[in-house]
Formats: C-alpha cells, structure tokens, sequence
C-alpha cells in the first residue's frame, strides 16, 4: 500500500487509540504521505497496516471527516480534502500544539525564553554548517 | 441494537464447593472483538467451556445467538480450545476434510491460502510438527469458518512473536460486523490495539466490562496498566 509504511504506528498508554490514530493519519497528510486529494486506503486497509481494531480506524477517520480533513466520496471511498486551507490550518494547529510542547519541556529545564530564542539561533546556524 | 451474540444470566458454575464462576450476568453484541482477561484461575476458561456446551451451567444459563448450547448454537460458535485435539496420525489437509465435513460454514480456500502464508506444509502428519505449528493448523482451522461467535482460548500463547503479529492479522482480516471474537489471553500489550472492549474477570466474578477507548479517556491508562493495579498481587 503506498505510503503508508512510512508512518511509525506505535501507540502510547496515555491516549485513546483512536486519537493516536487519527493524529498519525493528520501526520501523513501533513508530511506528503497522502496527498491532497489523493484517495486513502480503506478502513479495513487501515486496520491490518496499523494494527488496530477497524472500529477504532472507522472512529478516527469520521473524526478527522467532521473537522474536513477527509472527505467521503460515494461508493468509492475516503478522500484528503483539495481544500489547502484546510490542510494550512492542520498544519499551524500542530505547528502550535509542538511548539508549546517544546516550551514546556525546555522550561522545565530551566531555561528562559531569551536563551531559547539564542539557543535556536545557535541550533540554526550549526544546522547550516552541517550542510555545507 | 440486535440481538446479543453471547448472554448470560446468573450464569454460575461450581466443581464441588469450589466457585469456578459465579453469578455472570453479561451480554455481548455483534462485530466487535472483546478481550477476557483475568489472572490464572479466575474462571476464563470456565465461561469459554460453559458457552461452547462443554459443561453445563450449575446455576443460570447461557445463550449464543438465543440458542442454549446445542447443535445450533454449535453451528456458530467456532472454537479455539487451549489444548489442540487433532489426532496426530491426521495429515493438515486431512484435518482441513475433517473441519469441512464437519462444518457446513468452513471455508476452504480460506484455510489454504492462510496456511500457504504461514508456511506450513499441508502433506505433514500433525504429529511431525512442531507444537507452536499445530497450534497454527488449530488457529487457521478455526478461524476460516464463518462463524457469529469465535471463542478463542489463549490464541498466541505459544507461538513466536511474527506468527502473533499474523495471527492477529488474520483476526483483523477476517472480523465482520455479524460476528464477535472473545479472545482470552494475559498477553495484554499485545492484544490491547485490536480490543474493541474488554472484561475483566476474577474470582469467578465480573470485575468490569468496559470498551478500550472509554478506559483511555476516563483513566488515561492502558489496559495492560488498569490490569497490573486492579490485579496487584
């Protein structure tokens, strides 16, 4: 099935699984596994892929259906929306959602957000480096 | 909602003294696939044996589909025993006869084509295998009827971590909405992502029955976590 090996379908203790699944299936259309307006593989596809009952698949998608995300196309199946806006507002969503994340943790460390911002620069131009 | 696939009513079953299991009251309905877990001896195997008419209830009843064990909740209930019990003078493709003969929803190519996936060669006698190989042939064998109700007693006990990855595949695979898979296993972790609900079992008695998911949501745990504390030796 193409692309979907490509997503890492681990699940952790601390979340429905159905969530899991429906932010990994986010992730993929995000990262260009499934394209804009490509067909997806079906629920049952989903489920052996995955490994997952395909009550829980079936819950994911009708999830990421209600915000837009998929569309159901009769008879044929589940399509990613052709709606880039729609894609734009998943992908500053979660742009958000690991940005706050990070936050979190480096405060935890102990670090304020002046030496974050000069640690990213840092991180940024050593990352420049590494390419040349 | 239809009709439940597996009821039971103050289902109760005593060797001598002793409560195998008491007072069950539980009903299952169709196209999911349940998990039956609880420690050793709590009475897991009992409810499996006392719904495939293996033995019979001492108190309250139980129904598949409606029907008491009999001849017709037999004809859709497809089970998988702890021990395997094809005669090992039998070769695979003549236990494969045996379950067609037997059973009016067995389904051939169904079996053949699993156990050419599984590697496992038809001509062998079931005695030149190995004991993690029979309980594939047992597996396949039971998984490729048509049944409503697939018991499946401790399925990936004894099989390697690759055949329990197929296996539970094959559960996937073969899951319909008609029908119910009830797999008994302490092999949470490995079973947990297919669960649809689970019931926990102890004592003889119903510590909960409850679906995966709500579990996740209200306690923000696993079930093989909820497991370890409501089970805490």
């Amino acid at each position: 099935m193409k692309g979907s090996d490509d997503l890492a379908w681990e699940f952790s203790n601390d979340k429905p699984i159905f969530v899991q699944v429906s932010d990994q299936i986010v992730s993929g259309i995000l990262t260009g596994t499934f394209k804009m307006g490509e067909k997806l593989p079906s629920v049952r596809e989903f489920a052996i892929i995955a490994a997952v009952n395909p009550n829980t698949v079936q819950r994911a998608l009708s999830e990421l259906e209600s915000v837009g995300l998929i569309e159901t196309q009769r008879n044929t199946g589940k399509y990613v929306t052709q709606e880039g806006s729609i894609i734009e507002m998943a992908r500053k969503k979660r742009g958000e959602l690991l940005a706050c994340e990070f936050l979190k943790s480096m405060a935890a460390l102990g670090y304020t957000n002046e030496q974050i911002i000069s640690l990213l620069e840092e991180a940024e131009k050593g990352e420049a480096k590494g390419d040349e | 909602m239809s009709e439940a696939i597996l009821e039971c009513k103050g289902l109760s079953k005593y060797f001598g003294q002793f409560p195998a299991l008491h007072d069950m009251n539980i009903s299952l309905p169709a196209g999911k696939i349940i998990g039956l877990l609880g420690p050793n001896g709590s009475g897991k195997t009992t409810l499996i044996k006392l719904a495939c008419g293996l033995l019979t209830p001492t108190e309250g009843e139980i129904t598949i589909c409606g029907f008491k064990p009999g001849i017709e909740s037999k004809a859709r209930v497809s089970y998988l025993p702890e021990r395997t019990y094809l005669p090992d003078w039998m070769t695979v493709i003549e236990c494969m006869e045996y379950f067609e003969d037997f059973y009016a929803d067995f389904d051939m190519e169904r079996a053949t084509s699993m156990l050419q996936s599984l590697q496992i060669p038809t001509k062998a006698r079931m005695k030149t295998l190995s004991k993690g190989t029979k309980e594939k042939v047992q597996l396949v064998l039971v998984m490729s009827r048509r049944a409503r109700l697939y018991l499946l007693d401790e399925p990936i006990g004894g099989v390697d971590p690759a055949a329990r990855d197929y296996i539970l595949g094959t559960i996937l695979k073969n899951y319909c909405e008609d029908s119910t898979v009830l797999i008994s296993t302490h092999l949470i972790g490995d079973v947990e992502k297919i669960l649809d609900e689970f019931i926990f079992i102890q004592n003889g008695q119903l510590v909960s029955y409850a679906s995966t998911d709500s579990l996740r949501e209200d306690l923000g745990k696993s079930i093989d976590q909820y497991f370890r504390e409501v089970f805490r030796c």
